[in-house]
């Protein structure tokens, strides 16, 4: 491409140059103008602007994941510990953690919206099936980023929804129960369960995500835009206008909208981390997030025999068909009315989804019960968000509980006692693991008799005194007791 | 691929595929195209300035570290005076800090020096070198401290000898309480000639 653009003629002189030798290297230019002039038949629409939206937002968790990855630390003893970290003490963390929580949540909207966009103008015709198959692998994926992540913060909420969604899971046929395993680590919910979620969620999700979202786009670029549902998905008829610079300022104004709605909620709206997982309380009631409430209100309404078949096959073959609608629905016509089945059945579906999430909504808020446990859960949420953040004792601050124990031999005993109270442990290391400054004391009873051992203690070598070992001013049941206490470190 | 180009060569046959365009629409005046150029510089600067926006909460984030305001340093114990009564050479010593390190409170151990001073004054020398951070070594024959990494060398009093270090071995705050000597550990910068505590 010739550069025609010149607005300013030195500088430019020098950026024309510039870009002159990157492009005989790279072939930018090309690739610029192929990204940016992609035609679409009709020109620029708001109603495109979805897919593009997604990309922004899924760059946006990217990023904002990985920030958070700098505090976050995946096992349990430390997740929630570091959640908490993050939201009150890091500066911008409650705010960074916010907009990252409720990323999720926008790009389920979003992601609804670029599927009832480009179902209703049957987009997924003239060739296009292989897109509306990734497409649909694309949201399997995010459900699944959804899923995982919502474990991460390991307070209550995130254990038992997992728990739940996990038990789910068990009842597929076959491949259910290992299945289940296989995802928690084991036959419980634990640590296990923790680190595997972390590595699906920052590595194996993220990695399948950016090779089908390249698969995508680049299927989308090779089979062309569709354009209106006016528009013959193999022919169009009318002149394509090229993506820049409408439809990409377009893009930009809806990404600057997303950014800014997120931006505005995270900002007064933060959001809470509640009390630490506790798989003993059985007062909690665990809710999934507002987008899986229908599934789970689904699920209360199927009752023993039909739990299977309500809960496993019939959402497969959903599923299925969804994914199947492009060889269904194969002819060239795509305005939606004239498209009954197709948009009848989506329009159904997706009322009597929305249907499900407020009958949920509205059995909770009518059930006495349960609704005063939601309010205290949602109490005890502000409760630990109050609190101030407590730093993590190390085990020397518990000397009790992580200690090994007292020797059993009384004995031994006193000489542990001489020797935590004495300079000994102070260069020897606690329990005589030894340090920099003096060697490990574990297994000197192989190496010295008793009578050995006591005389070396009044007796120190040239090496020990060099070493800065100190004389010892014990009398002689005090060395024997001390003595013994050495023979018993193992 | 056919594009809609906005230059002027014009599409080439091969380029024609699934979409035909009249020619007539292949070619754009010079001044839609300066527009698109402004248009271009308006976008690219609305992006950086929403970028830099952004950008400001997630380098505090990660900057948060280095800004967050210092724990006054705790008092170690080193020993009880009367270890050090007769002190003719520098001993070394483990103390153990407190410290908050992240979101965890932890006990670090750290070597010092007890070092007899004149007139009878305990001094005690933090054991890191203050070229890089090695720690140093004393050698009762030779009556020197050694830093085992590029050779620095102290004196018994920990003064600078030979070697990298452009400064004596760093003492630190020390005081005796109810027969116990105390220490408070500190960490200094490397490689300067001052001694300027870090954090």
């Amino acid at each position: 491409m010739q550069s025609t653009m010149r607005p300013n003629a030195e500088a430019s002189g020098r950026l024309s140059r510039w870009l002159d030798w990157c492009d005989a290297r790279t072939g930018v230019r090309g690739l610029l103008k192929h990204a940016l002039e992609e035609p679409i038949p009709g020109g620029a629409r708001w109603a495109y602007v979805f897919g593009s939206g997604l990309l922004y937002l899924f760059l946006s968790q990217v990023i904002t994941g990985v920030f958070l990855a700098l505090y976050y630390v995946p096992s349990a003893d430390h997740a929630h510990r570091t959640v908490s970290y993050i939201s009150k003490v890091v500066s911008s963390g409650l705010f960074l953690r916010s907009i990252h929580a409720y990323g999720a949540t926008a790009i389920v909207i979003v992601l609804f919206l670029h599927i009832t966009q480009t179902l209703l103008y049957g987009s997924y015709k003239g060739r296009r099936e292989l897109i509306w198959l990734t497409g649909c692998f694309l949201f399997a994926l995010m459900l699944g980023m959804a899923f995982t992540g919502y474990l991460l913060p390991w307070d209550k909420k995130a254990y038992f929804a997992t728990a739940v969604g996990t038990s789910i899971l068990s009842e597929v046929p076959l491949v259910g129960a290992p299945l289940q395993q296989i995802l928690r680590g084991g036959s419980q919910m634990g640590t296990l369960t923790l680190s595997r979620f972390f590595v699906l969620h920052v590595f194996v999700l993220p990695g399948t995500l950016v090779a089908f979202i390249a698969m995508h786009v680049g299927l989308f670029r090779k089979a062309g835009a569709a354009g209106t549902f006016r528009e013959d998905p193999v022919e169009p008829r009318r002149a394509p206008q090229p993506f820049y610079p409408r439809q990409l300022i377009m893009d930009m104004a809806a990404s600057l909208l997303i950014i800014v709605v997120l931006a505005l909620a995270a900002h007064f709206y933060p959001i809470r981390l509640g009390p630490e997982a506790n798989p003993s309380d059985t007062t909690y009631i665990p809710r999934p997030e507002w987008y899986y409430l229908p599934i789970f209100e689904w699920l209360k309404k199927l009752s023993g025999d039909w739990s299977f078949a309500g809960g496993i096959v019939l959402p497969s073959i959903l599923a299925l068909l969804f994914a199947a609608i492009p060889f269904f629905d194969r002819g060239r016509e795509r305005r939606p009315w004239r498209r009954p089945v197709v948009v009848a059945g989506f329009t159904i579906f997706v009322a009597s989804y929305a249907g499900l999430g407020v009958l949920s909504a509205h059995e909770d808020s009518h059930d006495a019960i349960i609704a005063s446990q939601l309010a205290r859960q949602k109490q005890a949420e502000i409760d630990t968000m109050r609190e101030p953040f407590q730093p993590e004792s190390s085990a020397a601050d518990l000397p009790a509980a992580t200690a090994p124990a007292v020797p059993k031999d009384p004995l031994a005993a006193r000489g542990a006692a001489i020797f935590a109270a004495g300079p000994c442990q102070d260069c020897h290391g606690d329990h005589g693991q030894g340090s920099d400054v003096a060697p490990r004391l574990i297994g000197v009873g192989n190496k010295f008799s008793t009578d050995g051992l006591a005389y070396l203690l009044h007796h120190r070598t040239a090496k020990m005194i060099d070493g800065g070992m100190p004389r010892i001013d014990l009398d002689d049941a005090d060395t024997k007791a001390l003595v013994a206490y050495l023979r018993s470190l193992k | 691929m056919a594009t809609h180009s906005q230059t002027a060569t014009a599409a080439s046959p091969e380029e024609h595929r699934i979409v035909s365009l009249p020619s007539a629409l292949s070619e754009h005046p010079a001044a839609c195209q300066q527009r698109r150029t402004l248009l271009g510089i308006l976008l690219a600067g609305a992006s950086g300035m929403v970028g830099a926006a952004l950008s400001a909460p997630l380098v505090r984030f990660a900057a948060y570290p280095l800004h967050e305001s210092a724990e006054e340093a705790a008092w170690s114990d080193v020993g009880k005076l009367e270890e050090f009564e007769s002190l003719s050479a520098p001993v070394a010593r483990t103390i153990h800090v407190d410290r908050l390190d992240g979101w965890q409170r932890s006990q670090v151990e750290n070597g010092v020096y007890v070092v007899p001073g004149e007139t009878g004054r305990l001094r005690v020398l933090s054991s890191v070198c203050p070229h890089l951070g090695c720690s140093l070594r004393w050698t009762a024959g030779a009556k020197h401290f050694v830093c085992p990494c590029h050779g620095g060398t102290f004196n018994d009093e920990g003064v600078h000898i030979a070697g990298p270090p452009r400064r004596a071995m760093d003492e630190l705050e020390s005081k005796i309480e109810n027969d116990v000597l105390k220490v408070r550990f500190q960490r200094f910068r490397q490689m300067i000639a001052e001694k300027e505590p870090i954090g």
